[in-house]
């Protein structure tokens, strides 16, 4: 293809890209190194139906001023990415020299918000991107296996995670593992345990979380693989199994080989999906024990008072968090279609 | 041409005929109204009363939603504002002040509002802001079968619901026998608010937006919390109001500090056991560590007109949400809908809680610009306490360095 008519192709797509979404990263950018001006508080008197009380208010005159000489706020550099909400240099520092042991070191670290989201954050990134993409390769092997005259309907229910409603579909297993619900009263059983409740337990929280994602992206996994299956070369398959080979080997050095452009494919998609991970725990109710750099930017979003430049500035982290965490991939792929 | 004036004439008068069933002289004639608010039946109500004052050139609609505090801000933000009211409590009106998009209301309060009960008026900073309607606060709420079991009176302090708590465990009567909201994020703060204020702690230095939450009563207020939660289902920390009311009809809890406006569903037989529907009680908020305060916070909900609305509309506002608020709301049905502040109201027992925390000199919730930021702090940083990963006094401190960083960015705080 010409360089003129691929780019006249492709123009499109890139204006709509930019716009929607190269130019917001931008603005998150901006606002992520501002913060609203400082306010003037001021004490006053507040009369309620229920009497009157001393209070303080915000100075309106003084602040409206400031405002509109400098609308966009007070301009704060990095300050607020280095804050204790985010990289928290300061309390780092502290924590490295106060800390004996690198056990002691962890619990502090753990303290501070961002770290601990981090950490769950890339807990459930590194279970649940391999976790499913397996068992989406071994459901698409065995649809592949089935008569044809049952593949239809098997791949209709496989698919059934991925079509119903994330949050209904959260919520209908939140009900089950409740510790009066089907699974947790079987837990209980099993355990011998009356107390024991799965959203009581910060590691049976991220157990549960991590077998939910893996439940409800297989089958994204599956979909490609399963139609990843159908170009495999047959008479490949022949000559290999004329010359003996085993199912076991067929797979591993026949379709695995073949399918591995889709599987690099599919854990840029999932790595990107799952540091992403934000609408289990809202619909789990679990940001007490796991939360997700995704669920921070929520948070600090839907408080009585938001904070805008904090969401904005976790959200540039997540974004150079994905970028750190792709390259690998990227890098290859670059390579790989490089020298072809 | 005269023929055609005069069938338009006769058309209006036509229409105008057709639905004056419907309609009330509110005084206004022309305008647009919009009003945005949270989503229970006390507010359903104000805003289908106000919007019997719509007439040809007079527009009442409202946004009722229980996610009312996400798109008040931003739809009251542009010039000419979407919503020309937000319907707000004790909390939420904070931010709509700190972002001045409220508009003080002493020229139409003195124009067309002589006859609201002064008592009504929010006033800040001498500006009269908001019309209070309703009054509303947690209290106790009991099963007073399962207390007569062993033989116990309704607790008048928390030292005394935990005692009882722990004998109805103990006898095997109720499992769990506590309940209350307290879910990580909002529920959980406004817990621990209630039990500070309880045990007479003040949240920042005087006139000051410094935080000071660690010290002594802190400390209280958070081990009291803790007991209360070792006598709850294990769930605690992912039950909200609604998943503790599903626990109380269940009839698994014997004892509750529960919302007024949330316990006539409770107590009412339709949809209800009639074990649980005919003996749940309302009793008085509790006391706790001795003090006199009760451990609970008042909050009144009342109604707004946004600043940037035109002259007439903002007229309008307020003459329809003056008649969604006037003694004509009051009806067989809406009566027991909340504890309204409106001449002719007359309490049901539901209503009880409320006004005995009213008669028992509670502390309305803080209006303050940043306590909506200490709000956020405590309802993330309260649950390692709870699940005993951390003490008491390094909860408190990292709850105050994670306000600190929301105030420093607010610009609160240098």
């Amino acid at each position: 293809m010409r360089h003129t008519v691929f780019l006249r192709f492709f123009l499109p797509t890139a204006l709509a890209m930019l716009t929607f979404i190269a130019l917001p990263i931008v603005s998150v950018l901006v606002q992520s190194v501002y913060a609203p001006h400082e306010r003037v508080v001021i004490e006053v008197e507040n009369c309620t139906p229920f009497g009157c009380v001393k209070s303080t208010v915000i100075d309106q005159e003084a602040t409206r001023k400031l405002q509109e000489e400098r609308p966009l706020g007070r301009f704060v550099g990095g300050d607020i990415y280095v804050d204790r909400s985010h990289l928290a240099f300061g309390e780092l520092a502290r924590a490295w020299d106060g800390a004996a042991t690198w056990h002691e070191f962890g619990r502090r670290l753990m303290t501070l918000p961002f770290y601990k989201a981090l950490a769950f954050t890339l807990t459930y990134m590194l279970f649940v991107t391999p976790l499913s993409i397996m068992l989406g390769f071994f459901v698409a092997l065995a649809v592949n296996a089935l008569p044809r005259l049952l593949r239809g309907p098997t791949i209709f229910f496989s698919l059934l995670p991925m079509i119903v409603t994330p949050l209904v579909g959260a919520l209908i297993l939140f009900w089950m593992v409740d510790s009066r619900g089907i699974i947790g009263s079987a837990v209980q059983w099993l355990a011998g345990d009356d107390d024991l409740s799965l959203k009581a337990s910060t590691s049976l929280t991220w157990i549960m979380l991590i077998v939910y994602g893996t439940w409800s992206t297989a089958p994204f996994a599956f979909v490609v693989y399963y139609a990843g299956l159908q170009t495999v070369p047959q008479d490949t398959l022949e000559s290999a199994m004329l010359d003996g080979a085993t199912r076991w080997h067929r797979i591993r050095y026949i379709v695995l080989p073949h399918l591995l452009p889709l599987t690099t494919f599919m854990f840029l998609i999932k790595i990107m999906d799952n540091f992403r991970v934000f609408e289990p725990i809202v619909s789990f109710n679990a940001s007490a024990h796991a939360q997700s750099l995704s669920y921070f930017i929520y948070s600090d979003l839907a408080g009585e008072t938001r904070l805008l430049s904090s969401a904005a500035a976790t959200s540039v982290l997540t974004v150079a968090g994905l970028l750190v965490l792709l390259s690998p991939v990227l890098v290859r792929t670059w390579r790989q279609f490089g020298k072809a | 041409m005269f023929y055609k004036v005069n069938s338009a004439f006769f058309l209006a008068a036509l229409l105008a005929a057709g639905t004056a069933q419907a309609q009330t002289n509110c005084g206004a004639t022309s305008g647009r109204v919009n009003i945005v608010g949270n989503e229970f039946p006390a507010i359903r109500s104000v805003a289908a009363q106000a919007s019997r004052c719509q007439t040809g050139n007079l527009t009442v609609r409202s946004n009722l939603t229980a996610n009312h505090q996400r798109i008040n801000l931003a739809g009251m933000q542009g010039n000419p504002a979407e919503y020309t009211s937000a319907i707000v409590a004790t909390s939420s009106i904070v931010e709509l002040i700190n972002n001045n998009v409220l508009r003080p209301l002493d020229a139409l309060v003195a124009a067309h509002g002589a006859d609201i009960p002064r008592n009504q008026l929010i006033t800040i900073d001498g500006r009269i802001m908001a019309v209070a309607f309703m009054a509303n606060s947690q209290h106790l709420v009991y099963r007073k079968d399962l207390l007569a079991q062993i033989g116990a009176e309704p607790p008048k302090t928390y030292e005394e619901m935990i005692r009882i708590g722990r004998t109805l465990r103990e006898r095997g009567i109720v499992r769990n026998p506590i309940g209350g909201a307290y879910q990580a994020g909002w529920n959980l703060a406004q817990e621990f608010v209630n039990m500070y204020i309880g045990h007479g702690g003040e949240f920042f230095r005087p006139g000051t937006p410094e935080v000071a939450i660690n010290n002594a009563q802190g400390i209280a207020a958070l081990n009291t919390m803790k007991a209360l939660t070792e006598l709850m289902n294990p769930d605690f920390l992912t039950h909200d109001s609604n998943a503790t009311s599903a626990e109380w009809r269940a009839g698994n809890v014997a004892m509750m500090n529960m919302w007024g406006s949330r316990t006539g569903v409770l107590m009412a037989r339709e949809g209800n056991q009639p074990q649980v529907a005919d003996n749940t009680t309302v009793g008085a908020p509790m006391t706790v560590g001795g003090g006199r305060i009760p451990a609970t916070t008042l909050w009144w909900d009342g109604w707004t007109v946004a600043r940037n609305v035109s002259d007439d509309d903002a007229r309008a506002t307020f003459l329809a949400l003056k008649h969604g608020t006037s003694p004509a709301l009051l009806n067989a049905e809406t009566m027991g809908q909340a504890v309204w502040m409106i001449a002719g109201y007359q309490p049901a027992p539901v209503n009880k809680g409320v006004m005995d925390t009213m008669a028992m000199g509670a502390k309305p919730y803080p209006m303050l610009p940043y306590m909506g930021l200490l709000h956020t702090a405590l309802g993330d940083g309260i649950a390692p306490f709870l699940q005993g990963r951390k003490d008491a006094a390094t909860t408190l401190a990292d709850i105050e360095a994670a306000y600190r960083t929301a105030a420093r960015e607010r610009g609160f705080l240098r």
